[in-house]
């Protein structure tokens, strides 16, 4: 309701200074076109990349932006450009990863634990109230600490702390249809058990499952970054946004592009997913039905 | 022949580990072939009743014979009588599933009961109920409350059932789709050879449809009525 409000509002704002913003002009459109740059130049980073990122060159250490290195080289001279562009690979393989793993489990255990009730319900509610409870980058740390840095390793460490949103969401979801007339009906046609999860009640949860993972999906960002900066993600010299920021801390003061570049580079990552999210949920919601 | 014999039963609604009786003690039959009637006020217990028939809520004491075998209490139904037992539900707007197509709701029963010529059952169905076929590929939200009713009624024929339970079956829609449904309802169990049990708080409906009638009241039956 309050979205409902502030969106009219805002609507009556702009009418009132005789502004409106092109239908097209809008959240899901903008991150999408954002997600869409990501995705093509992580994907053809060689065919963008003027240099090869992982080439050192002493003598061009720290060169600021110029025509050649656009935006400058870091402390072994290797070129930003590039390792920016390469750079997005692991964040973007890590964070599909986080997505495969975390939807699947967040989804069995809540639709499981909203649709058997009882005790199922209550043993499994239980251990997403702990995971959930867990301070969740600092339990990564500790996962990766024992498993050993690395993509795989960082993507199941962020894993294990990013499943029980979807646990929750899933079984509140499952509860609300649970006594639906449409699954009783279903029941009394003979479909039952995993038919009746998988076809019935998963076509209605899954949506807002969807909506959820894209918005999380930049603070999954962040936290790869976070992971990378403290030197537990993907190790170097292969280029990580993470680890390049924290290489470009030393050197903030006087050469602040060897930092800031990467830096750029997450937050625009991580906004292109947040308004992707953003707009999904409009999008579903059927009030902001235009 | 009686299709349904209940004697001295009582049903309760759980949850969790609360238990809430709400019909108190019920005798009844009802013959093969004819429409019986559960009328009352609201909350008297006609529709837990008939969750209990239709084998939804197992949560029940006493004897009851169905079909000519005799029902255990706590066990859902199974087999040929799961789907000889079917049910028309109250809100045609929440008791179809909003994300599947009428042609995925209505021939997945028949799959899991290993039909070979869906198509045909289906086609048929849509002629008995007077609905044109080209609304088949279409999503319930695409229906009027009438055609969703239509499309219910058809999804418990297609099961090919002994007795069907109707939870006002009306009472959603307005006056002249409601006389439709009825003269439907009616012309269908001529045919088809079926036994209705019809839950309604309108005793002129139950007075146009109905053999055998019984008023509710508080969860036990107040008064039975025959009609010819």
């Amino acid at each position: 309701m309050m979205d409902f409000m502030n969106n009219l509002k805002s609507q009556l704002i702009l009418k009132k200074a005789g502004f409106r913003l092109p239908r097209w002009l809008n959240t899901f459109n903008i991150g999408l076109v954002m997600v869409v740059m990501l995705l093509i130049l992580a994907s053809l980073a060689p065919l963008f990349s003027p240099f090869d990122p992982n080439d050192q060159n002493i003598q061009d250490r720290l060169l600021a932006p110029d025509l050649v290195h656009w935006f400058g080289t870091d402390r072994f001279g290797r070129d930003l450009f590039s390792r920016v562009l390469y750079g997005a690979r692991p964040t973007l393989i890590l964070v599909s990863l986080v997505v495969i793993l975390t939807v699947p489990i967040g989804l069995a255990v809540g639709i499981f634990a909203g649709y058997f009730g009882g005790w199922v319900e209550r043993i499994l509610m239980r251990i997403t109230d702990i995971v959930m409870s867990l301070p969740s980058l600092v339990i990564a740390l500790a996962l990766v600490s024992i498993l050993g840095p690395g993509l795989m390793n960082g993507a199941l460490a962020l894993a294990f702390t990013n499943w029980p949103s979807f646990a929750r969401q899933a079984r509140t979801e499952t509860l609300s249809i649970r006594r639906s007339d449409y699954l009783s009906a279903a029941r009394m046609q003979g479909v039952t058990g995993l038919r009746l999860i998988v076809g019935h009640i998963l076509p209605l949860v899954l949506p807002s499952a969807i909506v959820r993972a894209a918005l999380n999906l930049g603070g999954i960002i962040l936290a790869a970054a976070g992971l990378g900066f403290l030197g537990m993600g993907i190790q170097p010299p292969t280029a990580e946004w993470g680890s390049m920021v924290s290489s470009g801390s030393r050197v903030i003061f006087d050469q602040w592009w060897v930092a800031a570049v990467p830096g750029f580079a997450i937050l625009f990552a991580s906004l292109a997913f947040n308004l992707l999210g953003d707009g999904l949920r409009d999008k579903m919601d059927p009030r902001h039905d235009k | 022949m009686n299709l349904i014999e209940l004697n001295q039963v009582s049903i309760s609604h759980v949850q969790g580990s609360e238990r809430n009786t709400v019909v108190h003690d019920v005798s009844l039959t009802v013959k093969a072939g004819e429409c019986f009637g559960l009328v009352g006020p609201s909350g008297c217990g006609k529709s837990t009743l008939l969750w209990a028939l239709a084998g939804l809520n197992p949560n029940w004491s006493g004897s009851i014979n169905m079909l000519g075998q005799p029902l255990t209490a706590g066990k859902v139904f199974s087999g040929d009588l799961r789907r000889r037992v079917q049910m028309v539900f109250q809100d045609p707007y929440a008791s179809l599933h909003p994300k599947h197509r009428l042609r995925r709701a209505l021939s997945e029963p028949l799959k899991l009961l290993g039909y070979q010529d869906i198509d045909d059952r289906l086609s048929e169905g849509f002629k008995q109920v007077g609905l044109a076929e080209n609304m088949i590929d279409r999503y319930p939200h695409q229906l009027s409350g009438g055609q969703r009713q239509r499309v219910a009624i058809i999804r418990a024929l297609l099961l090919e059932p002994k007795l069907l339970l109707l939870d006002e079956p009306t009472s959603a829609l307005d006056m002249s789709v409601q006389a439709e449904i009825l003269n439907l309802l009616n012309d269908l169990k001529e045919k088809r050879d079926l036994t209705m049990v019809m839950v309604s708080h309108d005793p002129e409906v139950v007075d146009y449809m109905c053999d055998h009638a019984v008023t509710m009241k508080a969860g036990r039956i107040d008064t039975e009525k025959f009609y010819n």
